[in-house]
């Protein structure tokens, strides 16, 4: 008896290489125009931010109609899947097959981690908004530009407000039990406590929870609560915070209380307190022309995850601007990129320091009701805040990276 | 006549990096391969023993896991391989003491492995100090065996090939085996295996056991494919894709599992290139292979293929008793 | 000792979200032996119908209802062109589910973006309720009552009415009802429908609790599975108490191993599937 009847041996030799022949002859990479990926999550429960990055990059592209610096544009869009495997695939399809000269993008902490190794080796620059700490710190990428915010940059002003001006002194504090949730949480605690609060608990419901009543339960007795939920988790969050009729003031992360959120909030948001390194009501050209298109294209205001991607491109093309349009010498290009100065953004000034981590302002805002919407109003704009506060480098770079327990609950 | 076709195709596998276009597409070739490893071990007990598991990317990530931390932790790669296959086969024996209790198969089976593989993602997910969590392990470089560095894709790919296809043989040769007649037995006839004196329990056992080994083979394959593991690998959406891959070629074949692992990578990876909403036709074609072509692609075709032989091979127009043939 | 009392307090409350999710499962699973892996694409379906709904005028319950009716109406279909071909081969049927929930998830994604979608609740449950010092959701209490009131009307089915009984005979022994007359396929299409118009209706009612966002579909499903494998299938009593026997382990579990969250609601699955698999009240095996 076969093992393999002959028949369904050729069939399935035949249904097989078929699948591996049958790839589209892609356009040839010319070396006329600037070939730029994005790695976005466009499926799957991640969706929300990963649609937002497209919708900002898109926008900012129409703007100088797919021109920089004399040289055509071509975009090349990704859709990882918000898996580190899938990332790691469209990764190698826009180095290898697509032949980017840079990647915008990706979106999560783990997409990043993932590939930050492959895109290191292959010297393509990294413009990302993920988050991750070590990332420029302690395990640097030397072609990684990060222009939004490391976990904690956002958090440490966060808590000198709450220390010096709000007068704060206990907190306790609560987001998901990932990464990004351990270390803004743990940049608050540093700053607030060395400004003389003190973190008297700090609650991680995973991240996928339906109902945080447990973890609302445990909530009292402290001058304010610190949230630092992402994706869709601060509204289901603050919804059942109200409903289970918690009145403590609430601070919250850049994610917390996004501006392109604030269509889905409702009165449940109305006084929460958030630092961003994006805020909708910052007065310069380019934050009004891409607020206006992105309301025209798509009906929404702007957040974080959009105008990250427009000043990515922004940062893109002053590189593009001192190198002449070159990018065949990464090397030279890479060094253009993290020399980028510049003062007309949605963010407003930033420059970046040896790391490719930004230094810019950020904003404390509170969430207000006008007339039927919700806006975020500017409170105190922070300027020039590194990744290190006012730390030394050395001296933080020398303690152990933000994590779940570190710094540890005094007492 | 086979022996020819099987060399051809050898030979084509294996020239692969020759003609396949690029680093992406040699590097598409390993994921295929490494997922058909993973596909045919799950086969063994889906096709054959007739028990579908829906937890077997958990073995999977026991395996990389094991072999992730090992490797951090300054050990060779192979005492890492070694042990991450020795603690894999150790996990199956256990998922398979709890699977094949009670009725020990149909839904029952399906339902405990799915928890099992959920408690496992849980673990992955929250005992951070073992598996950092969701932000994964990265490992340092590819092995070196014999001297040759698996770093370039192309080499990868034929170390790749080289496991799949002791993989394949494996199979093939269990499935030609006495043991795999009596494991089809037990998947058809299991109180007729019974009565005959087999000892049921103990053959679905080994072959929950083989699949775990090869599943964890496929575990160090990923591990050193991405040179990353993270909990993702090990999510009910693995488990699913496996099942799927399985499923679409054809359980119970021999080629069945590698057409189903060639199309879920294809289209998860090049498809999605060109279709936008690929999650969409993905489980589309699921459905559609499920209720058209249920017993899989291989099969399938292969059925179609003799039907059109059938349809246009000449026929002699009158029996030799002189009736008309019937149609 | 007031956290106790307000995790138990919740502990009947989510069972209540939870007896109205799983209990079109639970009957799915008893009558036609399958585990609707498209259960959880229903509940967050109906949900999104809602929004949509109330954001064209129309109110909280009538939009309930009507997306009940709708999210019954796709299970219908399903059940008509899909299952019914695939009659008597259960795997199929479950990876057939399990496709479907890929495409109804991407669907949603297409329509109603990735952005997670509000529910407001509805006006009048709003606020909290103060019994003695301590406060409790208002809303929260509104659904323990509605759940128990379709418990109670479910039970008046199953035990009252010819449909039901012919559903618990169905349940008990398919072939031997067959031979008495039923015709289990109509009833297969009544009970899916029933089955998928208490999911989706649950999804509206979780709605102003939850909100509606991608990724729901797969939050919900393992805790409808994890109800209906203790309580055991095809019981309606089996529901209710795994729902509430669910709502206890994942508050206090929550609360007091924050860590397992994951294993404190698996391992008692698990047991009880390796120890009694037919769950507490189950009629036939798992």
């Amino acid at each position: 008896m076969s093992l393999i009847s002959r028949r369904s041996f050729l069939a399935g030799s035949t249904v097989l290489a078929a699948g591996a022949v049958a790839r589209p002859t892609g356009a040839r990479a010319q070396s006329k125009p600037v070939r730029i990926g994005l790695l976005t999550v466009k499926t799957g429960p991640l969706a929300a931010g990963g649609i937002q990055m497209e919708q900002g990059t898109t926008r900012f592209f129409k703007d100088r109609n797919y021109t920089l610096a004399g040289r055509k544009v071509e975009l090349v869009v990704g859709d990882t899947g918000g898996n580190p495997a899938g990332t790691k695939t469209k990764t190698q399809e826009l180095v290898e097959r697509e032949h980017v000269d840079m990647i915008f993008g990706p979106l999560a902490a783990f997409e990043l981690l993932a590939i930050t190794d492959y895109t290191a080796q292959a010297k393509v620059p990294v413009l990302s908004l993920a988050a991750a700490e070590d990332m420029t710190q302690r395990r640097p990428n030397p072609y990684f530009i990060r222009a939004s915010a490391t976990s904690s940059q956002n958090m440490h002003p966060l808590a000198d407000y709450a220390a010096k001006e709000l007068k704060f002194k206990t907190v306790i504090t609560i987001a998901d039990d990932f990464a990004f949730g351990h270390e803004q949480m743990a940049g608050f605690q540093r700053v607030f406590e060395d400004a003389g609060g003190r973190v008297v608990k700090k609650l991680w419901p995973p991240l996928t929870t339906p109902d945080y009543t447990p973890y609302l339960a445990q909530i009292s007795g402290v001058d304010a609560l610190v949230q630092g939920f992402a994706g869709s988790n601060p509204l289901k969050f603050m919804k059942q915070y109200r409903d289970q009729g918690l009145k403590l003031p609430v601070l919250g992360g850049g994610p917390a209380c996004d501006d392109a959120l604030l269509k889905s909030y409702g009165d449940e948001a109305v006084g929460l307190i958030s630092c961003s390194a994006y805020t909708g009501d910052l007065d310069t050209p380019s934050n009004k022309r891409l607020i206006d298109g992105m309301v025209r294209d798509y009906g929404n205001i702007p957040g974080l995850y959009s105008a990250g991607l427009y000043i990515n491109g922004q940062v893109a093309e002053a590189a593009l601007e001192k190198t002449g349009g070159k990018t065949d010498d990464r090397e030279a290009f890479n060094r253009a990129l993290r020399a980028v100065s510049l003062t007309d953004t949605p963010r407003g000034p930033f420059t970046f320091d040896h790391f490719g981590n930004v230094v810019g302002s950020f904003y404390i805002r509170r969430c207000e009701r006008k007339g039927d919407k919700l806006v975020n109003t500017t409170i105190k704009t922070y300027p020039k805040v590194s990744q290190f506060w006012t730390y030394d480098e050395k001296w933080f770079l020398a303690q152990p990276v933000y994590s779940r327990d570190y710094p540890p609950l005094k007492g | 006549m086979r022996r020819l076709a099987l060399a051809a195709a050898l030979a084509v596998l294996a020239a692969l990096p020759l003609w396949a276009g690029g680093t992406f597409y040699i590097n598409i070739g390993s994921q295929i391969l490494l997922y058909a490893v993973f596909a045919l071990g799950i086969n063994i007990l889906v096709g054959y023993a007739g028990l579908v598991s829906l937890g077997h990317a958990g073995l999977l990530g026991i395996a990389a896991y094991t072999a992730a931390r090992l490797l951090n932790g300054g050990h060779g790669h192979l005492v890492a391989v070694a042990l991450a296959l020795a603690l894999t086969l150790a996990a199956a024996a256990l998922f398979a003491t709890l699977a094949l209790r009670g009725s020990g198969s149909g839904i029952g089976f399906v339902m405990i492995t799915l928890a099992i593989g959920q408690i496992v993602w849980g673990v992955a997910y929250r005992w951070i100090s073992i598996t950092n969590g969701d932000n994964g392990i990265s490992i340092g470089a590819r092995p070196s065996p014999l001297g040759l560095s698996l770093a370039s894709p192309a080499h990868f790919y034929w170390a790749t090939l080289v496991v799949f296809l002791a993989a394949l043989g494996s199979v093939a040769i269990l499935v030609a085996s006495p043991f795999g007649a009596s494991l089809r037995g037990t998947r058809d006839q299991p109180r007729r295996m019974a009565a005959l004196g087999y000892h049921v329990w103990m053959i679905r056992f080994l072959a929950f056991l083989l699949s775990g080994l090869w599943s964890g083979v496929a575990g160090l394959l990923f591990l050193y494919y991405n040179q990353f593991v993270s909990p993702q690998a090990v999510a009910l959406t693995a488990s699913a894709e496996a099942l799927l891959m399985v499923i679409s070629g054809g359980s119970g074949t021999l080629l069945g599992p590698v057409v189903g692992a060639a199309l879920v990578v294809v289209m998860k990876n090049v498809a999605s290139a060109y279709i936008e909403r690929w999650n969409f036709v993905l489980g589309a074609i699921f459905v559609a292979i499920v209720v058209f072509m249920p017993e899989g692609l291989v099969p399938g075709a292969a059925r179609l293929w003799r039907r059109a032989i059938l349809q246009w091979t000449p026929r002699p127009s009158v029996a030799a008793s002189g009736e008309r043939p019937a149609r | 000792m007031s956290l106790w009392l307000v995790l138990a307090v919740n502990s009947v409350t989510l069972g209540g979200l939870l007896f109205l999710l799983s209990a079109g499962f639970s009957l799915i699973f008893g009558l036609m032996r399958i585990p609707n892996l498209t259960h959880g694409s229903f509940f967050m379906l109906g949900g999104y119908f809602a929004a949509s709904l109330i954001e064209w005028g129309l109110g909280f319950w009538p939009a309930a209802l009507v997306s009940g009716l709708l999210v019954a109406a796709l299970g219908g279909v399903v059940e008509r062109l899909v299952l019914r071909r695939l009659a008597g081969a259960e795997l199929a049927q479950v990876l057939v589910t399990l496709g479907l929930s890929f495409m109804i998830a991407d669907v949603c994604l297409k329509v109603w973006t990735g952005d997670p979608v509000r529910i407001d609740t509805p006006r009048g449950l709003q606020g909290v309720t103060t019994v003695g010092s301590f406060a409790f959701p208002t809303y929260r209490l509104a659904i323990s009552l509605v759940a128990v009131g379709f418990a109670a009307a479910l039970w008046l089915l199953m035990d009252r009415t010819r449909l039901g009984a012919m559903i618990r005979a169905g349940v008990d022994d398919p072939d031997m009802a067959r031979v008495a007359g039923i015709r289990v396929s109509r009833l297969f299409t009544i009970v899916f429908c029933l089955g998928a118009w208490l999911a989706g209706f649950a999804g509206v009612i979780g709605g102003p609790i939850l909100s509606v966002y991608p990724g729901l579909d797969q939050e919900m499903l393992p805790l409808a599975l994890v109800v209906v494998i203790l309580g055991g299938s095809g019981s309606l009593l089996g529901s209710l108490v795994g729902s509430f026997v669910v709502g206890f382990l994942y508050n206090f579990g929550q609360a007091m191993f924050p860590e397992l969250a994951y294993v404190v609601l698996f391992l008692p699955m698990l047991l009880v599937l390796v120890v009694r698999p037919q769950g507490l009240f189950g009629r036939t095996a798992v």
